[in-house]
């Protein structure tokens, strides 16, 4: 008998007419990851995605680690949505410790982490543009990002791996004139979103490339568990800040943006939606927010969470993110599952490219909102 | 009755919720449907706001799921966690499931534990640590289930797609996520 080589490495005997091929991982159309795209002509026929090309076991350090340790490294797989993605594994903390968090780090929280949906969200949408062979939409969201890099900077100190959220509060107050820059910038920053309408939104170009490409309905949406953007453009109503509400999240008044025909266009379309949702949430967090006060709680040194486990959950730019705590009275996490909404999300993939042509790949694949890092953690 | 008095006492390194003086009403109706619909078979493990948790045994799991989404209205899993229990010679594996489409169950999450027998020496896919696949019930599992049968060794039986997801394709050591696997240096 002939040794068998492990399933992925086997070369599969093919049609005449059927050719396989390789996007990724190291084409920059497919992210960080590979996808076995297997051609008729020019149609799809079926699409293997083969993530795991950046996995680094984050799951697995934060075994290693205690529950302040774990800030740093748990942030890494999406570094320009960073504060979202601790936000979850400190309200876990949070639970498991049992801290009440001071009502000033609340709003600064739900600020910082609207301000990561803008940096997150305007560098997929500069990748988007770019790979529909539209270089002003990589080019102005690549600009118009720097905006919430520098009110990130000033209130982290950092432009992109903040570290700001931690269990108990935020690492440091907000500077003095803070609120005034804030507002000032997210104003100008509302009147440039707007005018990405008449650039991309609206441009007959764009509507005919992803228009009625990569449908999916909203009983696969759900059928599949899919998430966040890709959700909401299928006519689900569901976001986690308002079925859920965290922090102060209840307090704001947030309008949910649902698209209903599911196809690359409106799942494109819902993240510039979401932004401009983010500058109203802002613009109110910055009103009621308590113009004093403490942000932080001391926490004892290495503390020990309860035999205890915990589901929490938030609404990233890429959906609804969870973050699964097993704790076994120990100062480091007994588990720490990360359930990403890219890897959510993955999975529509397969039903998505089959049956599309090869050049609309980009257009479906991207219109995901999927980050490869964060699916593979 | 005697049946359900064992089945409480069982391993202490699960989860235990004490003093919990009122149960939240809307959870607690929910928990008593599937108890009243399984009795000793499941095991509800805690009632809190917004998350319930039912521990079954691997062979009620598929009529518990199947309850599950078609009376409660879950419709889709959120994650499939695997967690490695060396001491008790078990990996347990928590599906957290939630819905869409019921608007009184936007906030809620089920999670749905069961374990497997563990191995020392795991050989995965062909040793006895295997559970029936959900991914019939719940379609959205498909791409989970792959991680954690790579990450823990846990094979799924009836999963259509037994392949390794993240790691790659020629990695000969232990599942990861266990706990004998150790990372270099710590």
């Amino acid at each position: 008998m002939t040794a068998r080589l492990p399933p992925g490495l086997q070369l599969e005997k093919v049609d005449d007419r059927i050719m396989t091929l390789n996007v990724g991982p190291q084409h920059p159309g497919s992210g960080h990851m590979r996808l076995i795209i297997k051609v008729d002509g020019d149609y799809i026929v079926s699409c293997d995605p083969d993530p795991g090309y950046v996995h680094r076991g984050e799951e697995k350090m934060a075994e290693y680690r205690n529950y302040i340790t774990n800030i740093p490294h748990l942030e890494r797989p999406v570094i320009h949505d960073s504060c979202n993605i601790l936000y979850p594994y400190c309200l876990g903390v949070e639970e498991l410790l049992g801290i009440e968090v001071p009502e000033r780090a609340k709003y600064v929280r739900v600020i910082a982490s609207e301000l990561n949906r803008f940096t997150y969200t305007l560098y997929w949408l500069g990748i988007y543009g770019i790979f529909l062979g539209h270089s002003t939409m990589f080019m102005w969201p690549m600009g118009d990002r720097e905006f919430a890099i520098d009110l990130l900077e000033k209130l982290t100190g950092a432009r992109v791996t903040h570290s700001y959220f931690v269990p108990g509060g935020i690492r440091n107050d907000a500077p003095a004139n803070f609120e005034d820059v804030c507002l000032r910038q997210i104003n100008y920053l509302e009147k440039r979103l707007k005018t990405y309408a008449d650039i991309f939104y609206d441009n007959p170009i764009l509507i005919a490339r992803t228009e009625k490409t990569g449908v999916l309905s909203r009983e696969d949406a759900i059928r599949l568990g899919t998430t966040g953007t890709v959700l909401r453009a299928s006519g689900v109503d569901y976001d986690v800040r308002t079925k859920e509400p965290y922090d102060v999240y209840d307090e704001l008044d947030v309008h949910t943006n649902v698209l209903k025909n599911g196809d690359s266009y409106d799942r494109s379309k819902t993240p510039w939606l979401d932004m401009l949702e983010s500058c109203n949430i802002i613009r109110q967090a910055l009103e009621k927010m308590p113009k004093s006060g403490s942000v932080r709680v001391k926490l004892k040194p290495n503390p020990k969470g309860g035999n205890d486990e915990v589901y929490k959950r938030v609404e990233s730019g890429r959906g609804s993110l969870g973050v699964y705590i097993v704790s076994r009275s120990k100062p480091e996490p007994y588990r720490v599952k990360l359930s990403v909404g890219s890897f959510r999300n993955l999975i529509c993939m397969p039903y998505l490219l089959k049956g599309e042509k090869l050049g609309n790949m980009p257009a479906v694949y991207w219109s995901l909102n999927y980050w490869p890092v964060e699916a593979d953690r | 009755m005697s049946d359900s008095d064992t089945s409480i006492q069982e391993t202490e390194t699960k989860p235990v919720v004490e003093n919990q003086q009122e149960l939240p009403k809307f959870e607690k109706d929910h928990s008593d449907k599937i108890t009243a619909k399984f009795g000793s078979k499941t095991e509800i493990a805690f009632v809190k706001p917004d998350r319930i948790r039912v521990n079954v045994k691997k062979e009620d799991i598929l009529d518990v799921a199947s309850f599950i989404r078609d009376e409660l209205n879950y419709d889709h899993a959120e994650s499939v966690t695997g967690v490695d229990f060396p001491a008790d010679k078990e990996i347990e594996v928590v599906y957290h499931l939630g819905s869409y489409t019921d608007p009184q169950l936007s906030r809620q999450v089920l999670s749905l534990a069961t374990r497997a027998p563990r191995e020392d020496n795991p050989n995965p896919g062909n040793d006895s640590t295997k559970l029936p696949s959900l991914r019939d019930i719940f379609y959205s599992v498909e791409f989970h289930e792959r991680e954690c049968f790579e990450m823990l060794g846990v094979f799924f039986e009836g999963h259509p797609d037994n392949r390794r997801l993240l790691l790659p394709e020629d990695w000969a050591d232990l599942p990861p996520l266990r706990k004998d696997f150790a990372i270099k240096g710590r």
